[in-house]
């Protein structure tokens, strides 16, 4: 079979999951949605296999596949098919989101056992992957808007998943709401291309460009701004990252699927995509690595000092996505697309493994309150300790590998790059001091009282449900978490995904590493075979420069955190004490939303009000509808005088009236 | 015999019918002026159906005919029905339609 025939298989399983679950809620009981989801993304992930595979079959010169099923509109220029493309980018794209995908689904399988809405949760979650694959697969830019803002939407559907919570209905209108701007960002940079380039084929685009546009052109810069702008939203980077920590109101998987794995990272994928686009304008790529660095060092200084166990890891996300983005735009693409992937295995597992300590703490996610998980949760201690060690890039994790790639690289450019480079190694630092407080806080000391419970083989089980968010006291009825909490060491399907993601965040670095084998770069090589940034690599000794220094610059983070955090119980809290005005402008997280709230949402909220006082009341109501009702109203009253009521007033009019119309034909006809 | 004549009649029993309908306060004489108002069309129509020598008119007169025997009927019929409620029989007085 041609990738292509693959390729179409991939998008097939999960549409054909998401309907069946989607339709058979009535008749599915128990864990089976849960199953035919999982086995859905399988095989969709085998069907990527398939294209992987056929796709190696041919020579790397034949390596870029399109494939049309129909025409949705050919008018006005705009050639709108139903078109996959096929290459090595989006093989590459596609093995990583049904892969990691078919391991969340496994994991749900039992962390979602309790809830009432598990079909519905399944079905939005198949959807989502399906929305993840057209994005990926998109041969044009219409199909990409499409799977871009399936995404979006299927995020508002999971974030807002457990739908009594006032809090989590709030974070998936805001999730909802970024998005579309950057939905907007993203329709309007295609109008930009398109007007110009007349095609919205990515690979006519690309063939065009050169002849279109000259190096820097207003038009291409704006295009390409605008594009960014959607990376931005979809891949929270400041400033419309906002939505990202709140959407860890999503039940955990969710999190470790959508907000870590696979939906923020639609925003690298879109700048490697375009890359022939940001390399024509430089100007765009610079803002966009730029904003990448800023995003990953905000996000890492908020992540030290958030208390919410989910949250340090969404903000680590964003950093890390921060890392990759800078990458992408410096032209950084094969290093920014390796980090996607080792981000993807263990970031989801750092998300799989809070999952259980939140189940061992009955649904509390307040790292003041977690202590000495280590002994209760032994395998969840383990998988834990294997994420954070990858994420801080310590060797030989994945992390450290694929980290140092994208940094490597900035350093080679230099100039500005190498300032975006120390950068990316202060971030390196910080990354080491968020990541090991948390793990310090939640498996180190003495036991909390939920963790010596678990120790005597005891799960801990809250009395009342409570909202973690803000302590309301929860409805139980549909839409609410399920009463029963779980932690992997007790489920088989939560450690089987586990165990495979740990082992990839180990391994997973191993398939690149400078000087001794070359796997990713040399499969992605055919997609960015004319690019001159592509040809740049740092030599081998350079890159082994900067294994050696990124891992010393992590190590010194997770110093310092068990300086305060282990050597000296209580320190923090001195040093929090010391620095207060630091303390609560990194807690009140720079302060973004109140600049949002106070720069977009006050304005717009103020002309809402302007227009509804002034426009709708007195304009529309009291101009346009009261003026029609008082012209009818005028006018029937002076016509209602002519209905007497008395007979032979009508018959008289009647007889009048024929009368005159009879003498009008007489005198007319001689 | 000259057309003239018929269609003079026929216009003197129309303005007799229809001054009738005008002037009078009975219903029952209303409905029987306007019997006159269409008989006296009937007569018109056979009158110009003899002009022209074909049943055209003829026909036209028989459809009125049963037009005005259902408009009797219903006519009929209302007076009925006043009369039960104990109403006035007087159409100046039924006015309760106006505007």
């Amino acid at each position: 079979m041609s990738p292509t025939t693959f390729g179409w298989l991939v998008l097939l399983f999960p549409l054909l999951g998401c309907i069946v679950i989607g339709l058979g809620f009535k008749q599915l009981k128990g864990r089976s949605s849960g199953w035919i989801g999982t086995g859905a993304i399988a095989l969709s992930f085998a069907a990527s296999l398939g294209a992987l595979f056929s796709l190696l079959g041919r020579t790397p010169a034949h390596r870029e596949i399109t494939s049309t099923l129909w025409s949705y509109a050919s008018s006005v220029g705009v050639d709108a098919k139903l078109q996959i493309l096929v290459d090595p980018i989006s093989v590459f794209m596609i093995l990583v989101v049904s892969g990691v995908s078919t391991l969340i689904h496994l994991y749900s399988v039992s962390y979602m056992k309790s809830d009432r809405g598990i079909v519905r949760y399944f079905a939005y979650l198949n959807f989502f992957v399906l929305s993840m694959l057209v994005l990926v697969l998109a041969g044009n830019f219409v199909l990409l808007i499409v799977g871009w803002a399936f995404v979006g939407a299927a995020s508002y559907l999971l974030i807002s998943f457990w739908y009594r919570r006032s809090t989590a209905t709030r974070a998936g209108i805001k999730a909802f709401v970024i998005n579309v701007v950057g939905d907007v960002g993203l329709v309007l940079g295609t109008f930009f291309i398109f007007r110009d380039t007349h095609t919205v084929q990515f690979l006519a685009t690309f063939k065009d460009i050169h002849h279109v546009y000259h190096k820097d052109s207003t038009d291409l810069v704006a295009g390409c701004v605008l594009f960014l702008v959607g990376a931005f939203a979809k891949s929270a980077q400041v400033p419309l990252h906002t939505w990202l920590p709140d959407a860890m109101e999503g039940p955990t998987p969710v999190s470790s699927l959508i907000h870590a794995a696979t939906m923020v990272t639609a925003g690298v994928y879109l700048i490697v995509r375009l890359h022939p686009l940001f390399e024509l304008a430089p100007t765009a790529a610079d803002v966009g690595a730029i904003v990448g660095c800023l995003t990953l060092l905000i996000a890492g200084s908020i992540g030290v000092v958030v208390t919410d166990i989910k949250r340090v890891i969404a903000y680590s996300t964003m950093s890390q996505i921060g890392y990759m983005i800078m990458g992408a735009s410096a032209g950084a693409y094969s290093a920014a697309l390796f980090h996607l992937m080792t981000h993807a295995f263990f970031k989801a597992l750092l998300f799989m493994a809070a999952g259980s300590i939140i189940g061992a703490m009955a649904g509390d996610q307040s790292l003041d309150r977690m202590r000495g998980f280590r002994k209760a949760l032994p395998f969840t201690f383990i998988c834990f300790l294997v994420g954070g060690l990858a994420l801080s890039g310590m060797p030989p994790f994945s992390g450290w590998l694929s980290k140092d790639d994208i940094i490597g690289y900035l350093s080679h450019r230099g100039g500005l790059f190498f300032v975006l480079a120390i950068g990316g190694w202060i971030g390196a630092f910080i990354t080491g001091l968020y990541t090991f407080r948390m793990i310090f806080r939640a498996f180190f000391g003495d036991p909390c009282p939920e963790a010596q419970e678990l120790e005597h083989g005891h799960l801990a089980h809250a009395e009342v449900p409570r909202n973690p968010m803000n302590g309301e006291v929860e409805d139980t009825d549909v839409g609410f978490p399920g009463p029963e909490h779980v932690i992997a060491e007790r489920e088989w399907p939560m450690r089987i995904a586990m165990s495979i993601l740990a082992l990839l965040a180990v391994v997973g670095g191993f398939i690149e590493i400078p000087g001794v084998d070359h796997v990713i770069s040399t499969f992605l090589a055919p997609s960015f075979v004319g690019s001159k940034l592509a040809a740049e690599q740092p030599s081998t000794k350079d890159a082994w420069i900067g294994l050696i220094i990124t891992p010393i610059l992590g190590l010194a983070g997770i110093t310092i955190a068990y300086r305060y955090y282990i050597a000296r119980v209580g320190a923090s809290t001195k040093l929090q004490e010391r620095f207060a005005p630091l303390h609560n402008f990194l807690v009140n997280k720079w302060y973004f939303d109140e600049l949002i709230d106070l720069v977009v949402v006050r304005p717009a909220l103020m002309a809402g009000q302007l227009t509804e006082s002034v426009l709708e009341r007195v304009v529309i109501g009291e101009g346009v509808t009261g003026g029609v009702v008082g012209a009818v109203r005028a006018g029937s009253a002076a016509v209602r005088r002519a209905q007497t009521g008395f007979l032979r007033y009508y018959a008289a009019a009647i007889i009048l009236g024929l009368s005159c119309v009879a003498l009008y034909f007489l005198i007319s006809s001689t | 015999m000259a057309i003239g004549w018929y269609l003079t009649v026929s216009a003197l029993i129309f303005c007799i019918g229809a001054s009738g309908v005008l002037t009078r306060r009975n219903p029952l004489v209303v409905l029987l002026c306007l019997e006159l108002m269409l008989n006296a069309a009937n007569l018109a129509l056979v009158a110009f159906a003899r002009m022209w020598g074909n049943e055209a008119g003829q026909i036209f007169a028989l459809i009125v005919m049963v037009v005005a025997a259902c408009e009797v009927t219903v006519g009929l019929g209302l007076i009925v029905a006043i009369y039960r409620r104990n109403l006035p029989i007087d159409v100046d007085e039924l006015h309760e339609l106006n505007g």
